[in-house]
């Protein structure tokens, strides 16, 4: 008697048990419905948001690059050129001082000589340094790290103080070389992080054949190596590219006096503080030194994406 | 192919001629890599230790001698006791803390809305990553004409659709007053405006790195959680969250390294004027303004040191306790 009244009693409590965790469920299914949702609203509007965001400030560039300064006066909130597009900007701020131009051809011709040297001085160093660490074993190899660190653990104005004295000792304070020596030193451990990280992907066994077929270890490392790390090294020179394109401090501290050597971002800093140039020219000098970098950047994002971010993965 | 784990395997046989070349012709590699870090980066720093206990100025430079003048703490004396330093010190923290995890903050966001693939995705992560690859003199120059207080579209846009009566000077503004709800707040204007450009420019460096290591983690402990019922929050909160937290660790220390040492973006916004001045705009104030090379040699080394107390202290006390906690 007293068992089936147990029974019964568990036999009754059963439904309840059950219906507990389910009724659990439903508000457990309801607030994922929910947060769902609204997540998943919320979602566009942070990504529409992140675009705008990112994309207005080059917009705005590039249309008060078509402007006029009267016309930007006049009407200083309106989001296309109303009075329609003009391209005067660009003539004036190309032009040489001599016509009444801001000379911008010279900054960019600076900053092409610049860019590029800096590009093949600092591949040719890295290709070797990076090659040397990811193959070969010897002493300090894996100590080399610490020393890079220094590069980008210290402020480059504490290292542009003896840098700035050593220069002017010299002589080589104004020139372009002076400067691409710098630069050289400053993309140097980046680039060997990143094509190292492209080297040890390769299979040795390919060079080791090439080594058992007599060739010196600089033959392999044109013939066999180099070819193979084709993508990598495009990816490094672009991203050396844009960090010499983009350098502002050595430029400013070594070049400033004579104007015939500024680069573009030395030349548009100098001019944006005076108020003889309309701001409009000077957004089309804006346009003119962004430009080549975002042309840069969008043909090779991935190659470069890749190449920075490898081995961040394993967190 | 086959021959890969050979020559490993014979190495120790083919005894210590081909380990020592191989010793060589790495040093012979990685030689003018050396020499070039060595001549630019790590010479000119402890040179500049030299420097900052010397008298130099800017005009005597081309004549004095690099060990001639004598030793002397004058230059640590002028810096320290200077009138702005420590105000200097604490704009520099709060910009590097502050611009550090808004930097991150907005990183995190962004790569946790476009972590699952979408059409266009592709350009709308580069499209993230603008900010920080354009050339950092025409960005600033882009936000200073926005944020003009009479050709800015941020003031014009103000005036016409939020009624403000007075022009904002943003960037040379040292303490704005805020009206919210009946209070009148003083907002330290400019400083404002720099830490939003901040964390603009920079977010995209985190962006990346958290993205990556997103798109690394597994799959299944996120499902078993789905599985269990765990909402999309609790699973960002219980799941995903704490396997980012090395990279955000990482990103933490790398970003206020470079954040606490900056130069560029301060000094091409504000010049370090309306109380912005950060050290690093300090020091190069006392190179070519006072032409005080001394000075300024002196000022960047207590930057330098200040900035290793803060990492010795951060990895002493938050990392040795993290590690702490995953032993017990």
């Amino acid at each position: 008697m007293s068992r089936i009244e147990l029974d019964t009693e568990v036999a009754g409590r059963t439904p309840g048990a059950a219906a507990a965790p389910r009724g659990r469920a439903e508000r457990r299914l309801s607030r994922e419905i929910v947060e769902t949702r609204i997540l998943g609203v919320l979602k566009w509007v942070t990504i529409a948001l992140f675009v705008v965001a990112t994309i207005f400030p080059f917009y705005y560039m590039l249309v008060l690059s078509v402007r006029s300064i009267e016309d930007l006066a006049l009407d200083p909130g309106a989001l296309w050129p109303p009075r329609g597009v003009s391209l005067d900007a660009f003539g004036e701020v190309l032009g040489s001082t001599d016509d009444g131009g801001q000379g911008f051809l010279t900054f960019l011709r600076n900053s092409g000589i610049i860019a590029v040297g800096t590009v093949v001085a600092t591949l040719l160093v890295s290709i070797l340094g990076a090659y040397a660490i990811s193959r070969l074993e010897f002493f300090g190899r894996r100590q080399v790290h610490f020393l890079f660190l220094a590069v980008y653990l210290f402020p480059a104005i504490l290292l542009a103080i003896p840098l700035f004295v050593l220069f002017t000792r010299i002589g080589l304070r104004g020139s372009l070389f002076g400067l691409t020596i710098v630069y050289i030193s400053q993309t140097v451990p980046v680039t060997i992080h990143m094509l190292r990280n492209y080297f040890v992907t390769v299979p040795e066994s390919l060079e080791e054949a090439a080594a058992l077929d007599g060739a010196t270890r600089l033959q392999t490392i044109r013939k066999v190596a180099l070819p193979l790390a084709k993508p990598a090294i495009m990816a490094t020179s672009l991203f050396v590219f844009m960090i010499a394109w983009n350098e502002f401090l050595f430029a400013l501290l070594f070049l400033v006096e004579d104007r015939g050597r500024w680069t573009v971002s030395l030349g548009l800093s100098q001019l944006a503080g005076s108020i003889e140039v309309a701001k409009t020219v000077l957004m089309a000098g804006s346009v003119i030194l962004t430009v080549p970098i975002i042309v840069v950047f969008f043909a090779t994002e991935r190659l470069l994406v890749e190449g920075l971010t490898s081995g961040a993965e394993k967190g | 192919m086959r021959e890969a784990p050979l020559p490993a395997a014979e190495a120790p046989r083919r005894g210590r001629t081909l380990r020592q070349q191989e010793a060589r012709a790495g040093l012979a590699l990685l030689s003018p890599t050396l020499i070039v870090v060595l001549a630019v980066v790590v010479l000119p720093i402890l040179w500049t230790i030299l420097i900052a206990f010397q008298r130099l100025r800017l005009r005597d430079l081309r004549r004095s001698g690099i060990f001639g003048a004598e030793l002397t703490l004058r230059n640590f004396e002028t810096v320290l006791t200077s009138s702005g330093f420590l105000d200097a010190l604490k704009v520099t923290l709060i910009y590097s803390v502050v611009g550090t995890a808004l930097s991150i903050g907005l990183g995190l966001v962004a790569a946790l809305v476009v972590r699952k693939p979408f059409r266009g995705r592709t350009l709308v992560r580069a499209s993230m990553l603008l900010p920080y690859v354009a050339p950092v003199v025409a960005v600033t120059f882009v936000w200073e004409v926005m944020l003009h207080p009479e050709l800015g579209i941020v003031n014009a846009l103000g005036a016409d659709l939020l009624g403000w009566k007075d022009r904002i000077p943003f960037l040379d503004q040292r303490t704005g007053t805020l009206s919210l709800f009946g209070w009148d707040l003083g907002v330290p204007t400019a400083l404002i405006v720099l830490l939003l450009y901040q964390a603009w420019r920079y977010f995209p460096f985190s962006f990346l790195f958290i993205l990556a290591r997103l798109q690394a983690l597994p799959a299944d402990l996120d499902e078993a959680a789905r599985v269990d019922g765990a909402t999309p929050l609790q699973r960002f909160r219980y799941i995903t969250l704490p396997q980012l937290q090395g990279v955000i660790a990482l990103l933490a220390v790398l970003r206020f390294i470079w954040t606490f040492n900056e130069f560029d973006d301060v000094y091409l916004l504000t010049e370090g004027g309306a109380g912005t001045e950060v050290v690093a705009v300090r020091v190069f104030r006392y190179l070519t303004g006072r032409g005080d090379v001394g000075a300024a040699a002196a000022l960047s080394l207590v930057l330098a040191a200040v900035l290793a107390v803060l990492l010795l202290l951060y990895f002493r006390f938050f990392v040795g306790r993290t590690r702490e906690a995953e032993t017990l």
